[in-house]
């Protein structure tokens, strides 16, 4: 007779990855499950011993060790360890200790496996940690209590794919997708009558059509077979949206198949996306130029959150939500600047208005200061110029401030008379920067080497940030100093209970994920971007960059972006939440406000940027300084 | 001979052979042929099953076991797989009180065999094995007396009582002069209240399998803060 054990089976069927399992497996693993008792401070497993079993705290603390002997993890009740060591070889990888009498469930490594095999859930929890999980979980279609990614991407699907069979020519093709005006024809193969549908075995777009045939001059009468791209990137119809996106960033594609059971349903284009993802946000750019005050601009800017909180809820991507409030940031300067102009007069010389700092890496989320900052022609004349430029700064910044964007704590805006300057005057002032970092230059620059000209004479902007790469690319000591300075803001270790761990066991009760996060995150891609000379601004453009230029360890690139993603989301989640309950944003999170999926990835994200932050000490020698 | 408690004295292998010599019950002189260990074998050798009845009431003469459970265990592990529970059909007439506290039935007895049925099996389980058991005022009593109205033989072996190892504790704790003088009382030795004081976690009370996986985890507990691994079996016996 099989015993009902309702008290161990209950108690695992609470926690991942047990809580997915059906009834009968988790009867079956309970039934295997052998129990032990650690009093506090006993070694549980060491380094190298072997290891049969995957341990369960069912009641206790249990810290877990690196091979170094620092400390990795610190788990209680509910959470799982010694799955890496069955997973490679059965040695102890990482060495476990109880901090407190602790309960352990022991499940043998048969039935480990066995369940790693049959349930996907199972395998995909233990199976995976740190940079590899962090990618299924911006990757995946997750039905986790993340809401973040709701809108699926057959719902941009609005006509019919058209496909055609192999052997029809190019020009027959080409005449048919002239006539259902489409850029692109997916093509299949009649012979092969597959079952599940995959007969369809390439694709053919408008680019083929003018870079194989046309600029190749091959005959539109050959079949269309000799020149489709046949390495298919496609996506299920069930899919979000910003996984389409990531995926053509990926492959650089276009055109991507939509498929349902198989079979291509319909066929999205770049374009779909980006009309998709700046509906909302257009809207509320034009309705800014529209404006013809700034009390009109400060009344209009209180629907700012609203607009957040939709964007958030339709999409899931922090790069879209970025670009869209940098470019909702950068709208309001220009239009108080075009007022500023009405009411001013016209500028006596040329001059170009700079957006400093997280709007120019287009990063920029709902809770967010000014810092810009203005390029005056080389004509520029303290008493002929300086009282005009003094009241269009004041105007803006004032008009910003009403709108929402609070003054620069650190007043790096273009009120501060050192921060209206010259063509030439900026030029010495980054080469000054450069060739001595000091501190406060170093702080400097984390907010001027983000610069984009958003008014005015824009090109400016562009050619001051070629004199900087030119100038840093080579400079090996600023690059050292850039890196150091880099490493002083270090993320956490991950979550204990209800508070964030500290490297050396240290407890708090929130974090900020901004100073924590994504600001480190982003001061080291700019480093390697630097480093590189690469003339992308927005932190994600710049990894791929970065990426492609091969500087980093392989796919530590990819660990990146998906940490900056992740870290990202999870601040755009809270932000949203914090404005739909009434409370005012911040980018401090609490971690009993969040769920395991949060905890669990966020811990992977740091664990991420901690040995980005090793690498880019190394790289750059930022410890020989 | 002194076993840790200084109460009950008894060379446990001699005990049972000599039983074995004058047992009728074809089932029980197979029991105590199975023997026991040596009294001086330290416990990590041993292989324990943590037993629990549940009762009709608390008078061994009149009440009777309604439903047992146990598990296979040593210092290491306590094996989940090697648990076995039955109910029994009492026959004394089922109290409702009882029925409350157990949350156990009379649909639940219907098909219950008696205790004679799984004689067998249930002596399978344990021969050759240190049982262990918290308060054996209960397991030691109800079998001996619920059998005897059986097959008119009862059953004597030796078990660890966690609750009396919990109750010398606390003993020792309360000698001495400061605790004296402070008039210290000691702590409630029950099942739930001693598991807390290891920080065992909190079960649902009156399921037989259950309290016997918190008997064998609280006994684990004990020997790991404040025995080891080397002690005698002779010192925790009973």
């Amino acid at each position: 007779m099989e015993v009902e054990l309702l008290e161990i089976k209950d108690f695992i069927r609470q926690y991942p990855p047990f809580d997915e399992l059906p009834e009968d497996a988790l009867t079956e693993i309970t039934q295997s499950i052998e129990i032990s008792y650690f009093r506090a401070d006993s070694s549980i497993i060491d380094l190298s011993d072997k290891i049969n079993e995957l341990y369960m705290i069912r009641s206790g603390v249990v810290e877990i060790f690196r091979r170094n002997g620092d400390l990795y993890n610190r788990l209680d009740q509910g959470q799982l360890f010694g799955q890496m060591g069955l997973l490679t070889n059965n040695k102890v990888r990482f060495p476990a200790k109880s901090v407190r009498d602790s309960l352990l469930y022991c499940i043998p490594e048969e039935i480990f496996h066995e369940f790693c095999e049959r349930y996907e859930t199972f395998a995909d929890f233990v199976e995976v940690e740190d940079s590899t999980r962090l990618k299924q979980a911006i990757e995946s279609t997750s039905d986790d209590a993340n809401s973040l990614t709701t809108s699926k991407v057959k719902t941009l699907l609005s006509r019919d794919v058209l496909i055609l069979p192999n052997n029809s020519s190019i020009q027959s093709v080409a005449q048919q997708m002239a006539e259902e005006n489409v850029s692109a024809a997916l093509i299949n193969d009649p012979e092969v009558t597959d079952e599940d549908g995959s007969s369809f075995v390439g694709i053919i777009t408008e680019k083929d059509l003018c870079a194989k045939v046309i600029a190749a001059g091959l005959s539109v009468d050959i079949p269309v077979s000799e020149v489709m791209s046949t390495e298919l990137i496609s996506l299920d119809h069930n899919a979000y949206i910003f996984e389409a996106m990531l995926l053509m960033l990926r492959y650089n594609v276009h055109h991507l198949p939509i498929l349902k059971n198989k079979r291509p349903i319909g066929l999205i284009e770049v374009s779909d996306i980006i009309r998709y993802e700046s509906q909302n946000s257009l809207l509320f750019v034009s309705s800014i130029m529209q404006q013809q005050s700034t009390e009109d601009l400060a009344l209009l800017s209180t629907q700012l959150k609203d607009c957040f909180v939709r964007m958030v809820n339709e999409d899931a991507n922090s790069h879209m939500v970025g670009r869209a409030m940098s470019e909702i940031g950068r709208s309001f300067k220009q239009r108080l600047l075009e007022l500023a102009e009405l009411e001013l007069g016209e500028p006596p010389i040329p001059y170009c208005f700079l957006a400093l700092g997280s709007m120019a890496r287009d990063e920029q989320l709902i809770v967010t200061d000014q810092d810009n900052a203005i390029i005056l022609d080389n004509s520029y004349e303290e008493k002929l110029h300086g009282k005009y430029f003094k009241k269009l700064a004041k105007f803006v910044c004032d008009g910003l401030a009403d709108c929402g964007y609070s003054y620069c704590t650190g007043d790096i805006m273009a009120t501060n008379r050192e921060f209206r300057k010259t063509q030439t005057q900026w030029e010495d002032c980054f080469t000054d920067w450069i060739d001595d970092p000091n501190p406060q230059a170093l702080l400097n620059c984390s907010i001027f080497f983000d610069l984009t000209g958003v008014y005015g004479r824009v090109k400016w902007a562009e050619q001051l940030n070629g004199f900087i790469l030119r100038r840093a690319k080579k400079n090996n000591r600023f690059l050292a100093c850039l890196a150091r300075n880099a490493l002083n803001r270090k993320p956490p270790l991950g979550f204990f209970k209800d508070f964030v761990m500290e490297k050396d066991g240290r407890h708090n009760n929130s974090i900020n994920l901004k100073r924590r996060g994504t600001a480190p995150l982003a001061d080291l891609i700019r480093i390697h971007a630097l480093a590189i000379g690469s003339q992308s601004q927005n932190s994600f453009q710049r990894l791929e960059d970065i990426i492609e230029a091969g500087i980093l360890p392989k796919s530590k690139g990819q660990d990146l972006y998906h940490a900056m993603e992740l870290i990202s989301m999870v601040r755009l989640r809270h932000q949203a939440l914090d404005i739909e309950s009434g409370i005012e944003p911040d980018n401090n999170i609490e971690p009993e406000n969040m769920s395991d999926f949060e905890r669990r990835n966020l811990k992977d994200a740091f664990l991420v940027l901690s040995s980005a932050q090793n690498f880019l000490k190394y790289r750059y020698n930022a410890n020989k300084m | 001979m002194h076993n840790f408690t200084n109460k009950e004295i008894l060379n446990w292998r001699a005990f049972l052979e000599l039983k074995q010599q004058l047992s009728k019950d074809k089932r029980l002189k197979n029991f105590y042929s199975q023997g026991t260990y040596h009294d001086e074998t330290p416990i990590r050798d041993v292989e324990f099953v943590a037993l629990d009845f549940e009762t009709t009431g608390l008078d061994a003469a009149k009440n009777s076991i309604i439903s047992i459970g146990l598990v296979h265990f040593n210092l290491r592990r306590i094996f989940c797989k090697k648990s076995k529970s039955w109910y029994i059909d009492p026959q004394d007439n089922l109290q409702e009180d009882s029925i409350v506290i157990h949350g156990i039935t009379h649909s639940d007895l219907k098909s219950a065999p008696n205790l004679l049925r799984i004689l067998e099996q249930l002596l399978d389980e344990l021969a050759g094995k240190v049982i262990v058991v918290h308060y054996r005022r209960i397991e030691r009593d109800f079998l001996d007396s619920n059998l005897r109205a059986f097959i008119k033989e009862g059953i004597v072996f030796p078990m660890i009582d966690t609750m009396q190892i919990e109750a010398d504790i606390q003993h020792q704790k309360s000698l001495g002069f400061f605790n004296w003088f402070k008039n210290k009382k000691s702590h409630s030795i029950r099942l739930a209240n001693s598991r807390t004081r290891y920080n065992l976690p909190t079960y649902q009370p009156h399921d037989a399998v259950t309290d016997a996986i918190a008997t064998a985890e609280l006994f684990q507990a004990q020997i790991k803060h404040h025995f080891s691994p080397e002690t005698e079996l002779k010192k925790l016996w009973l």
